[in-house]
């Protein structure tokens, strides 16, 4: 079985976010009704249920809500990637996300409550991932 | 206490653990047979059929069709492992309405076998598309999803490794006196820490099993409870909450969706946690437990670890838990909340094997996906 464990299916929801990762971009939505933010994008508010949500660049920063290092996933191509970290980030616009730690920082500087700001890597010339880093 | 007109009556497990002698249809046919024999009813008395739904969207009718059985009354309710709880509210709705008399739930997995004929892998990741495309690219598997559950409580409350090994140590006791439970060897806190680590914070005796299994529950209304072979244990209370998926949208990380399934329960039960003889409760990890039991207010929000340090989940201790060993020592064939149900009537009936004297009160709390959904069920016998 060659499932692809690793490649997003993009749908028109989601096609904005994913080209603005490859363009350094963290896209998120607010809600024009509720004045609400949220991720990931929804066409609909899942606040208020309007439609009047329209795609706004996040700043990148936030705090790291949580982390858990991934010594063990059979699946490619995380396999030949542990330890990796996955982090939920609190971004400093109110919704929460999931994304990597930074592959090149040391995982031993992981700590909930830190502040982070998001950078993209290039994962295969086909996709970019949003990645967080410590700030400072 | 609540109403007593809707009763488990049947109750039993397939052969578990290592099933290379069954296929998947058969370990259903195997724990139905079962559990109709322990009920002392005929097959034709039942026309409730609730079974998780499957790789084909008409898995619940292939069931029906491989145990023979042409039901009125149908659910596939798929929220993971508290299904069962789930289906347990649903059938006592049926029951109570008239719209079903006698319900069969019936369950099975063969992971382990599955995955020895390369059936299937490790890890089960949900596909990158819909809402999964968000978090999956990733690479976050099951343990780490509960790893940043641990994670965010110990950052919290300073819950600590060794409360979360307490957890395992508790549940292995409870094993070694069941002789059918998958693993029995004494463990202790050092082991637990000691085993490799899977997902940081967790270890891998952290992670529950993974077996082969299934088991079957029959509920049927009061008149018909009444000619059963064995006690009836009543349906008093049923509760549910769905939470989430994403991990990103489980908030607060550190409270599980079983408050509000317990508060339901709990309220229409008209019980509160001391009145609890022996809790079921999900453990598919440890950090599982000590969630599930602060939501049902056993101990306050945070103090989970220092309440399991002790030792009070073994059978012997102050609050009896997964008094067959659980998920983390008995079976686990991935949505394990049936054998909660199995567990609480074989304690209210006295043939559990590791028997709490004279228990009464009984409550299962599964937990599906990744705390995405929890239900509660309470049970009493007369």
């Amino acid at each position: 079985m060659d499932a692809d464990w690793f490649h997003p299916v993009v749908d028109v929801e989601s096609d904005n976010f994913w080209r603005g990762c490859r363009e350094g971009k963290l896209l998120i939505k607010l809600c024009d009704a509720c004045g609400r933010n949220h991720f990931y994008p929804r066409d609909y508010c899942p606040f208020c249920w309007s439609a009047a949500t329209r795609w706004i660049e996040a700043s990148g920063r936030g705090r790291l809500y949580s982390y858990s290092i991934v010594h063990q996933n059979p699946l490619p191509p995380f396999k030949d990637r542990c330890p990796y970290a996955i982090v939920i980030v609190a971004l400093d616009e109110g919704p929460r996300m999931m994304a990597n730690w930074d592959f090149d920082v040391p995982l031993d500087q992981l700590a909930c409550d830190i502040p982070v700001t998001a950078v993209f890597r290039e994962m295969d010339g086909v996709l970019s991932l949003p990645a967080f880093r410590p700030i400072g | 206490m609540g109403k007593r007109n809707v009763a488990i009556v049947g109750v039993a497990e397939s052969d578990f653990g290592d099933t290379p002698h069954l296929s998947l249809n058969g370990v259903h046919s195997q724990a139905a047979a079962r559990a109709l024999a322990d009920a002392g009813l005929e097959k034709t008395q039942i026309d409730g059929l609730f079974t998780t739904g499957g790789g084909s969207g008409l898995f619940p009718l292939e069931i029906a069709e491989h145990i023979g059985m042409k039901p009125t009354y149908i659910d596939s309710t798929g929220v993971g492992g508290s299904s069962w709880e789930t289906f347990i509210e649903h059938a006592f709705t049926a029951i109570e309405t008239g719209k079903c008399r006698t319900a069969l739930l019936v369950y099975g997995s063969t992971p382990r076998s599955d995955m020895k004929k390369k059936l299937r892998g490790g890890e089960l990741a949900l596909a990158p598309r819909g809402i999964a495309q968000y978090e999956t690219p990733f690479g976050p598997t099951v343990a780490s999803r509960y790893g940043l559950i641990a994670r965010r409580h110990m950052h919290e409350y300073g819950t600590k490794p060794e409360h979360l090994a307490a957890v395992a140590v508790a549940m292995r006791r409870n094993a070694e006196r069941n002789p059918k439970a998958y693993i029995r060897t004494p463990i202790t806190v050092e082991d637990v820490l000691a085993s490799r680590m899977i997902a940081d914070p967790l270890h891998l005796l952290d992670c529950c099993l993974r077996t082969d299994g299934g088991g079957a529950v029959i509920v049927t209304r009061a008149d018909i409870a009444s000619g059963c072979r064995k006690k009836p244990a009543w349906v008093i209370g049923t509760g549910g909450a769905a939470s989430h998926v994403s991990m990103a949208h489980m908030d607060p990380m550190t409270v599980s969706p079983a408050r509000r399934s317990a508060e339901i329960a709990f309220g229409e039960a008209g019980i509160v946690p001391k009145d609890i003889d022996v809790l079921q409760c999900y453990d598919s990890f440890t950090i599982t437990v000590i969630l599930t039991l602060e939501a049902l207010g056993f101990c306050r929000p945070g103090e989970g670890g220092d309440f399991v340090a002790d030792g009070k989940l073994a059978w012997d201790g102050a609050l009896p838990t997964n008094t067959d060993g659980g998920g983390l020592s008995s079976n686990h064939p991935g949505m394990r909340g049936i054998f909660l149900l199995i567990e609480a009537v074989r304690q209210l009936r006295g043939e559990s094997t590791a028997q709490i004297p004279d228990a009464r009160v009984a409550v299962c709390t599964g937990t599906g996906g990744f705390m995405s959904h929890c239900g509660t069920v309470v049970l009493a016998r007369d």
